[in-house]
């Protein structure tokens, strides 16, 4: 499995924390896909926390973290 | 002429009580545009680097920027500049909220404060009168009440600017606080408030804005560019105002650089708990803004029953994961508290952050705790240890309320102080992030994530995404980024307007405003100069090369868990590099340096 983890108004409508078969993904993309996330959304996509790109690959027992934009100081 | 400068300058001596008006040389306010580089410049010359920060010789700079009170976005700000008792460097404190639009309004550049009152007095200003008024019935008073209690006296139209119990009794984490809830936090800029026995500075003004704008069409040109920049840019015109800075606890303990327990781990399980989600969910009533700021990334919470300003990424960081805490009520407690004593709510929490380290190692003992032990997570400990800070009785209580740097050294365990020149890293873990550890052993207020913030680049993807974990490329961006840091510091503009705007949008209302005709390089030159002469005030105030430096613990122990397990901060590389792109030799600018920016002052020195 997967482990996606929303944040911010990602949240709205997913919860928090989502788990997604492995084999249904082989790129982040295909994970902003299955969640309905258009990729101009995300801010930052994280893969076991380290920035990535939609056509990163994913792998099963991955954390993915996705944010909109954010930011402070 | 017009130039977004009313020229003019309050000289206030307390000691003697005489009051000045001096004219603003304006040549020189256009070489150092106001502010942070005026202040320092200001300084500088009259020869405070080298005079003990709490005696009657320190000087206190209220100043504001060309732009502050103008309509540009986000033109509150204005700074407190003064040497610092905490770091005995440079401190520049900026601050938002109205009372600085107030004093411009009033008609004043900025205020020097000289001497010492020969028993507690404020100021009193209205336009062109300035007045020193008794404040001895007001000793004691927390912040919040001071400005009540003033504006009750002075009419609901005054700004109040005032320091706390902490700045009274000149602890070294005292802030300077206005308009209630927002700080001019770092440095010990509240306890050098507290040596001249000035409790608070209030304004009024009859004008309701900037009057002396150079070119007003050209200015309504780069307002409406600007702002419509900013309102496109998804995090100046959405996210901040959704979740404000607090939507970094997630972030960046995502990457593995939340500091924990005073930086002995740098992720948090729980961090969730005190997040800027769970912020808004729980306790967020709205959001909050600073004078003619369309961001508003401010939280306005109800806390118990009393509508108040919430805490920043800053405290909830501090008080939260560095304290092995992740109870967010206590933490709008700890927050409210620092803004009632005028404490500064980083350096508080990550002193207790220390001392919870001291004692988890033993050198604390219990019986030196007055019956609250400094245990990792301790709601108590972190609550009654900041008002104790904040009005310090006993030898402990003194101590921590001088910082991690002093307390740790006094136990014989430097290493354990998270600080840079004596002052308290924020909330980034430089071990994670390469280019911010630049930042932090280089600022010249000591460690400071706010004069070259490098999570845009390489956490947030602003303006473009770096790779945090390596150091090429990394001592340009700084440098580049703490000039126009200085730049957008000393017009009297917020810094977070950078997320969206760039030297160009800045040149444009300078120019428009003031009536020079910078170009985007030359505003950075500007900047340049600025920090230069930071550096140079701090040389004269003892400076030495080896004060820019990162904490053993991030250069030799690397993270211990997390997504960034393993690594750790590579100064060595970067520091070099920074020198090289500053023209600097062993930390110091060299008199070419100095030549070619126009510091001609300072060769030789």
């Amino acid at each position: 499995m997967i482990e996606v983890r929303f944040f911010a108004t990602l949240r709205d409508g997913r919860g928090k924390v989502m788990q997604v078969d492995a084999e249904k993904a082989a790129v982040a993309g295909d994970i902003l896909r299955l969640c309905e996330i258009k990729p101009e959304e995300v801010a930052i996509l994280l893969i076991n926390g380290f920035h990535s790109k939609p056509e990163d690959p994913v792998k099963d027992g991955d954390v993915i973290s996705l944010f909109p934009p954010v930011g402070g100081g | 002429m017009s130039c977004a400068y009313y020229e003019k300058i309050a000289r206030i001596n307390l000691t003697t009580g005489e009051i000045k008006a001096e004219p603003l040389d304006l040549k020189v306010a256009q070489k150092f545009i106001g502010g942070r580089g005026l202040g320092t410049k200001i300084l500088y010359d009259e020869g405070v680097a080298a005079v003990d920060p709490l005696s009657p010789d320190n000087k206190l700079v209220y100043i504001t920027g060309p732009m502050t009170g103008s309509n540009s976005p986000s033109s509150g700000r204005y700074m407190v500049v003064t040497k610092s008792p905490l770091t005995g460097m440079i401190a520049c404190a900026n601050s938002g909220g109205i009372w600085g639009a107030k004093l411009k309004f009033a008609g004043w550049d900025a205020l020097i404060v000289e001497g010492q009152a020969p028993d507690w007095c404020y100021l009193n200003i209205e336009d062109d009168k300035i007045e020193i008024l008794d404040a001895r019935e007001y000793l004691g008073v927390l912040s919040e009440e001071m400005d009540d209690k003033l504006k009750e006296k002075h009419g609901a139209n005054c700004s109040v600017l005032n320091i706390g119990p902490a700045g009274e009794k000149q602890v070294l984490l005292a802030a300077v606080m206005n308009d209630k809830d927002r700080a001019a936090g770092r440095s010990g800029t509240g306890a050098v408030m507290g040596s001249k026995k000035l409790k608070a500075i209030v304004v009024t003004a009859t004008r309701k804005q900037l009057d002396v704008i150079a070119d007003v069409e050209a200015l309504k040109e780069a307002n409406k560019n600007c702002l419509k920049i900013m309102t496109a840019n998804p995090l100046t015109g959405e996210g901040l105002r959704a979740l404000g800075t607090a939507s970094l606890v997630n972030v960046i303990n995502g990457i593995g650089a939340l500091p924990t327990k005073n930086w002995q781990e740098s992720y948090c399980p729980t961090a969730d708990e005190f997040s800027g989600e769970t912020l808004a969910e729980k306790y967020l009533v709205k959001p909050g803004a600073c004078y003619h700021c369309p961001i508003a990334c401010g939280r306005i919470i109800k806390h118990d029953d009393k509508i108040v300003g919430g805490p920043e990424y800053e405290p909830l960081w501090a008080y939260g994961s560095d304290c092995g805490n992740d109870d967010l009520y206590t933490i709008d407690e700890a927050n409210r508290l620092c803004n009632e004593y005028g404490l500064d709510a980083i350096g508080v929490p990550c002193t207790i952050a220390a001392a919870m380290e001291l004692y988890q190692r033993g050198y604390i003992k219990e019986e030196d705790c007055g019956g609250v032990p400094l245990e990792w997570g301790s709601k108590k400990a972190l609550t009654e240890w900041t008002k104790r800070m904040g009005d310090p009785q006993t030898e402990l209580e003194w101590l921590m309320s001088s910082g991690s740097a002093r307390l740790c050294e006094a136990y014989g365990h430097p290493e354990f102080s998270m600080s840079v020149k004596k002052q308290e890293i924020p909330a980034y873990d430089a071990r994670a992030i390469q280019g911010i550890g630049i930042n932090y052993a280089t600022a010249n207020c000591g460690a400071a994530h706010v004069r070259g913030y490098m999570i845009a680049p390489e956490v947030l993807g602003i303006p473009a995404q770096l790779d945090r974990t390596l150091t090429e490329e990394k001592a340009g961006w700084a440098k580049t980024f703490q000039d126009l840091t200085a730049v957008i510091d000393s017009m009297g503009n917020c810094l977070f307007t950078s997320f969206a705007l760039g030297a160009p949008e800045y040149a444009s209302l300078l120019n428009a405003a003031t009536g020079t005709n910078y170009t985007p390089e030359e505003l950075l030159e500007v900047g340049d100069r600025i920090f230069n002469i930071e550096r140079m005030f701090n040389k004269a105030a003892g400076m030495k090369p080896e004060d820019d430096r990162l904490p053993k613990r991030l250069l030799t122990e690397p993270i211990s868990n997390g997504p960034s397990k393993g690594m750790v901060s590579k100064l060595d590389i970067t520091l070099p590099q920074y020198y090289e792109a500053r023209g600097w030799v062993n930390a110091f600018p060299t008199d070419e340096t100095l030549k070619k920016l126009g510091l001609d002052e300072c060769v030789g020195k």
